[in-house]
């Protein structure tokens, strides 16, 4: 009773407080540069993993002739991107709508030096959503290396950006109907991972395989550059966790800290399943653990603690091993890179374990009032499903549009001399001087 | 004259290239090659993806020599690119019919 009259009391002054002077705005609203220099600083570790990072990671993946052609599918993905998010990509994704977001702020409308978001400049808040804009279509390249039109890359690129990038993002962190679920996706597990491995594994299906695959050797150009590549995707990543807390405090701390955790986990667990069943460790199943790892923990991050951390780690190692190596053999689809392997499993397999290790007494932040472990589980499926859902059947659409109209793939004998001289006439690798 | 061919380990050529210089072999071409002989090739894996690799790369050596260096520079390859172990590799002499300087228009032993 006395606490309720406290309360009025503070609520009834703040009133006239605010009545008395109108000039005055409310405490979220004022800029905190603490926030603002490390989302600064996040955005640009964010642009970071993509390139140079996911670029080197894919091109040392394929074979030499193609090295050139995923780089430049990656960078080009970020341009293009970038001016798709100003145009209209940021107002479909963060401006208040319903099933996607409105056009309020498009051609970043009231976008300007003074607007905040948050404790930062609303000019920070939308570029570093950009980064996460420009890294999910760069992930998708994976699926389809090595045999799609540069032309065809594009447009799907665009089109996907906009008709199912923005509307997930919309429904998790937009204001939409996932997030007012309760679906808990601090980074993006569903938004980029799921989207970007489930929209690759169809494009690897409706594309079809590569010619040779998978009785012929398709040998990594480069695995050193594969490995700089996954060192720098891992380094850029604490941008990526950390940062999405949009702010400088113990949760951006812990999500920094869990990151670390997990992807050290993930890429010890795929080394030594390889090492048990194989006989030797390798470094391209080192890092493509850490990535697993990396991929999992990204929608638990804000979430989780640091043994939570550790047992997604391992769990996603393991599984995204398994359905790299004995799943896509066992099914025949051809991800060139397995963007789905990683991506799509190490994102369901973190979304699923981010409503087990949420729990207080597991050393997370605690469930939502109300909620159980359980019923915190079935939302990260719901969460998991509609991505699914969505994202499969909106890609499967697009991808035989543009094959009936513009085609999708290059022809068998542009295939065999590898896209970087027939797309580009250009090579990646000069070696020999001439 | 002789045009003397070895396939060596690439790792011994330059041990070779010595050895065959102290004999007084004055050129020698070399060449990356890949064979199999009874070494056998290696597999390789990528996440999952076994490949065999049937072909071992080689390096292959070729020196023309006068008929009295002959028997010095074969012993002079064979004892610096062995090793003991399989895969050492070959050395093959045949008669070479003519050898010409093209700066000079020397030929025979002149040229080598």
């Amino acid at each position: 009773m006395k606490k309720k009259l406290l309360k009025l009391i503070c609520a009834g002054s703040s009133t006239l407080l605010t009545a008395l002077m109108p000039g005055i705005v409310l405490a979220q609203d004022v800029l905190d540069s603490g926030d603002t220099a490390w989302m600064l600083t996040s955005t640009a570790l964010v642009l970071f993993m993509t390139i140079p990072g996911l670029s080197l990671f894919y091109a040392g993946m394929v074979r030499a002739k193609n090295a050139l052609s995923v780089m430049m599918q990656c960078f080009a993905i970020c341009c293009l991107m970038t001016i798709i998010w100003v145009l209209y990509g940021y107002s479909l994704a963060f401006d208040s709508g319903g099933f996607v977001g409105g056009l309020g702020k498009a051609f970043m409308a009231g976008v300007t030096v003074d607007s905040l978001s948050g404790t930062i400049p609303e000019s920070v808040f939308a570029m570093f959503q950009l980064t996460f804009a420009v890294i999910t279509p760069a992930l998708i390249v994976g699926a389809f290396a090595e045999r799609m039109k540069f032309s065809a890359v594009l447009w799907f690129m665009a089109i996907w950006v906009t008709v199912v990038y923005a509307p997930v993002c919309h429904w998790v962190w937009g204001g939409g109907w996932l997030g007012g679920l309760g679906v808990l996706d601090f980074a993006g597990g569903t938004v980029v991972h799921i989207n970007a491995g489930v929209a690759g594994l169809v494009a690897a299906v409706v594309m079809g395989k590569r010619q040779g695959f998978p009785q012929s050797p398709m040998k990594p150009s480069n695995v050193v550059l594969t490995m700089v590549g996954a060192a720098m995707l891992w380094v850029g990543w604490f941008g990526f966790n950390a940062g999405s807390e949009l702010a400088a405090d113990g949760t951006a701390g812990m999500a920094m800290a869990v990151t670390q955790i997990a992807t050290a986990a993930a890429a010890l667990t795929w080394m030594f399943s390889e090492w048990m069943s194989h006989g030797k460790p390798s470094a391209l199943g080192l890092v493509s653990g850490a990535v697993a790892g990396l991929v999992a923990i990204t929608p638990a991050s804000g979430f989780v603690g640091p043994m939570g951390a550790l047992v997604i780690g391992i769990v996603s190692g393991y599984g995204c091993y398994l359905a790299v190596v004995k799943a896509k053999r066992a099914f025949g689809y051809d991800d060139s890179l397995d963007a789905f392997g990683v991506h799509g499993v190490g994102g369901i397999i973190g979304a699923l374990l981010t409503g087990v290790f949420v729990d207080e007494d597991l050393g997370g932040s605690g469930l939502a009032e109300g909620a159980t472990m359980l019923s915190q589980v079935g939302l990260q499926a719901v969460g998991v499903i509609a991505t699914i859902l969505y994202c499969g059947i909106v890609s499967f659409i697009i991808l035989k549009v543009l094959d009936s109209v513009i085609g999708l793939r290059v022809s068998q004998e542009e295939e065999q001399v590898g896209l970087d001289l027939v797309l580009h006439d250009e090579q990646g690798y000069n070696l020999s001087g001439n | 004259m002789k045009l003397v061919t070895a396939v060596i380990k690439p790792f011994k050529l330059e041990d070779v290239r010595q050895a065959l210089a102290d004999t007084g072999v004055q050129g020698l071409t070399v060449t990356e090659v890949k064979g199999f002989g009874r070494q056998k090739g290696h597999t390789e894996l990528y996440r999952g993806a076994e490949y065999s690799v049937d072909f071992v790369p080689k390096t292959k050596i070729e020196a023309a020599v006068a008929e009295d260096l002959l028997e010095a520079a074969v012993e002079a390859i064979v004892s610096a690119a062995g090793t003991g172990s399989i895969g050492d590799g070959k050395v093959f002499v045949a008669d070479l019919q003519q050898a010409i300087r093209i700066r000079t228009g020397e030929t025979g032993d002149q040229a080598l």
